[in-house]
């Protein structure tokens, strides 16, 4: 391995995943992003480029030839919103871009456009509203953005709106928007620092993954690999469960992950069918390094994964996620670990991975 | 501008929920001292601070009261790391989610308010809203440590940074009713130096979001000769029918209904127009859920005003005022003080009795 950064996770990339956090990068505008990634890249990198939807591909070269062409896939865009119509004084309608659950959206902090004009998305006082009235979700259609009413003229229709959360942490657990996939950019980050020497790596920081996973596409064609992995972040459902027929909170059996319980590696999701033998091997690598892992409980759910393995001849691939709570709303939470152990699993995946893996038939 | 910015933001940053303002009085006092000529607290929590007049005694004094306490949560019980929670003061369930806060255990605990996801809630919940009983507070802790450090009754404020919203308006959480302790504070800065007739007391009231207790209680213990209550009310905005608001940013409104003394009333509307401080006139046809309510009927009765500062999104996280509101009802506060003399008294009659 060449020695240029460390697996753990030091200082610098915890202001690293800081920095990308608080970024605002809606999809379909990931510009505050990419260009952190660019500055982060480009020092040890053999190849960068910027294609045409704005994925970020970079290739570092193992030592030698005819190496196997690995894939990572990291996405920067993130959920969020866009402003569609002015009503005046300040105030403006929106939409979401993404899934962002609407009953996270009421009396929300956001930053609008790339000046990060502050704005809220207000509520009505329960004063003035029902008991009955307050039963119902409220609807997308009692919302609006404010931004003051003296400076509407700061905001344009079109402009990308964020929630204005501030990157925190308290022990091991991490506080923050966006770790949906921002932390698998600071994973894809390192790794290509650390590159092993026995593959071609072939890094691909992607666009629009929360509008339908369109900058995989394009990406996986252009890269053109032989096995691909795709590194993001996947909902750790982990609450107790309302048992019913007791009336009470209960044991939980639906929660897709458990933070704190290590990396989730996909064994199948509503898009992809994980390659069984990059599924066999990284557990191996999991259990061969004492790195503790998990399977993301199979079930719904897309992954870059989804549109990577369908493209050209077919490539053999995997997810392999970080757990956070309450991802697509303004305040997700992981746990340190889990973020250091999803690094390490990869990396020592990687510089195991025989180069003829794919020669055993499924 | 600035002073008074910067004086909400502090304000606003400094927790105290309803019975437990502990925090924000001694904010309040530290600032209220250099102010006043004697400052104490009441038997319930309350912040007296005491200006005196200039005239002879025995001298009429004026209450002025802005409620200090906040809305918030308190946990009722601990599952798996999680917290469960009620409310302190109202608060509607569906503006809760995804919300920061601070859990104050045995430690001070960042977390995070969230609704488990649909499948783990009750089906007969599919379609409506989710009630406060099933949110969750997480603070992204073991079970072990939330045990050891977190237990029913302990208090959770609110987190969300105060931020500035266009040029002169600003949105967080407990600005009920803390724009109205910087109002109040602000007219106490402008009287600073001015020779006035009547003692003022400057008071800063516990649990008005509950019960009123510190109200009463301040009210008895003062007796001043009259009172204004300093709160704010519902500004014009989305999502709330128009008629039951007042204009937003556009000044102090001036109460009126059973908790207002008519003749206060007309003498504060007359200096707002003589001194062309805009304002607008709020109906409060029955309780007008401030501390006149309460101060109206403490002792033999006390003459009682509602001023208020028009609010945005009451009660959320959110809340948003104008900076410049909150400065104008610092001023006609200052100058009503300043306009009071040794006869305003005989003055304050019901229309039968002149």
């Amino acid at each position: 391995m060449r020695e240029n950064g460390t697996l753990k996770i030091d200082e610098g990339q915890e202001r690293l995943l800081e920095r990308l956090c608080n970024a605002s990068a809606v999809s379909g505008d990931e510009t505050e992003v990419r260009a952190i990634v660019l500055e982060s890249v480009k020092p040890f990198v053999d190849e960068v480029a910027v294609d045409v939807m704005g994925n970020v591909l970079v290739k570092r070269f193992g030592d030698g030839k005819n190496l196997m062409k690995v894939m990572l896939a990291a996405h920067m865009d993130e959920v969020g919103m866009m402003v569609t119509h002015d009503e005046g004084k300040g105030k403006f309608r929106f939409d979401v871009v993404g899934g962002i659950p609407s009953h996270i959206l009421p009396a929300k902090s956001v930053w609008v456009g790339r000046n990060k004009i502050p704005g809220i998305i207000g509520a009505a006082p329960i004063h003035l509203t029902t008991k009955v009235e307050r039963r119902k979700p409220i609807s997308m259609e009692d919302l609006r953005l404010d931004v003051g009413p003296d400076n509407g003229k700061e905001v344009k229709i079109g402009d990308r709106v964020v929630f204005s959360t501030e990157f925190t942490t308290q022990e091991n657990a991490i506080f923050a928007k966006a770790l949906d996939d921002r932390i698998g950019v600071t994973i894809l980050i390192q790794l290509l620092k650390n590159a092993p020497v026995n593959i071609d790596l072939l890094a691909a920081f992607t666009v629009q993954e929360e509008v339908g996973l369109r900058g995989a596409i394009t990406a996986a064609f252009e890269l053109d690999p032989d096995i691909a992995i795709a590194i993001d972040c996947t909902p750790a459902n982990d609450q107790p469960a309302w048992d019913e027929g007791d009336d009470r909170w209960s044991e939980n059996t639906q929660y897709n992950t458990r933070l704190g319980k290590g990396p989730a590696v996909y064994v199948a999701d509503r898009g992809t069918i994980s390659d069984p033998r990059l599924v066999r091997h990284f557990v191996n690598a999991s259990q061969e390094n004492d790195i503790p892992f998990q399977f993301r409980q199979p079930g719904g759910g897309r992954t870059d994964a989804a549109a990577i393995h369908k493209q050209r001849s077919g490539t053999p691939s995997i997810s392999i996620s970080v757990p956070a709570r309450y991802v697509h709303t303004p305040l997700s939470v992981c746990d340190r670990l889990d973020w250091e152990n999803t690094q390490k699993l990869i990396n020592f995946g990687l510089v195991s991975i025989p180069g003829d893996i794919l020669a055993v038939e499924i | 501008m600035n002073d008074t910015l910067s004086l909400m933001k502090t304000l606003v940053s400094t927790s105290g929920l309803s019975g437990y303002e502990d925090p924000i009085r001694e904010k309040i006092r530290s600032v209220w001292e250099p102010l006043t000529d004697e400052i104490h607290v009441s038997r319930m929590g309350s912040l007296h601070g005491l200006k005196r007049g200039a005239g002879a005694p025995p001298r009429n004094s004026i209450l002025l009261a802005a409620h200090m306490d906040a809305i918030g949560l308190m946990v009722t019980g601990v599952i798996d790391g999680y917290l469960r929670v009620a409310e302190i003061g109202g608060i509607d369930a569906r503006v809760l989610s995804g919300h920061a806060v601070t859990v104050h255990g045995r430690r001070e605990l960042k977390g995070v308010i969230v609704s488990p996801n649909r499948n783990l809630l009750p089906d007969n919940l599919d379609g409506k809203a989710v009630p406060l009983e099933y949110l969750l507070v997480d603070v992204g802790m073991a079970p072990e440590f939330v045990n050891e450090n977190v237990r029913v009754g302990d208090l959770i404020s609110f987190a969300q940074p105060p931020v500035t919203i266009g040029k002169e308006f600003l949105a967080g959480h407990s600005l009920d009713n803390r724009a109205s302790v910087a109002a109040l504070t602000g007219s106490l800065s402008l009287l600073k130096g001015r020779q006035c007739e009547w003692d003022v007391w400057a008071v800063a009231t516990v649990q008005e979001e509950e019960t009123f207790a510190g109200a009463y209680t301040s009210t008895f213990e003062l007796r001043p000769s009259i009172a204004i209550a300093i709160d704010v009310t519902h500004a014009a905005g989305p999502g709330v029918p128009e008629h039951k608001t007042t204009s937003f940013g556009e000044g102090p409104v001036l109460g009126w209904g059973p908790n207002i003394h008519p003749a206060l009333y007309r003498a504060i509307l007359d200096l707002a127009e003589e001194l062309e401080i805009p304002h607008e006139k709020e109906p409060l046809p029955r309780h007008s859920g401030t501390d006149a309510y309460a101060i109206q009927v403490t002792g033999a009765g006390i003459a009682t005003m509602v001023v208020s500062i028009p609010l945005r999104y009451m009660h959320t996280p959110v809340e948003m005022v104008s900076i410049k509101d909150v400065e104008r009802c610092s001023r006609l506060l200052a100058e009503f003080i300043c306009s009071l003399d040794g006869g305003f008294m005989e003055r304050l009659a019901w229309e039968t009795e002149s």
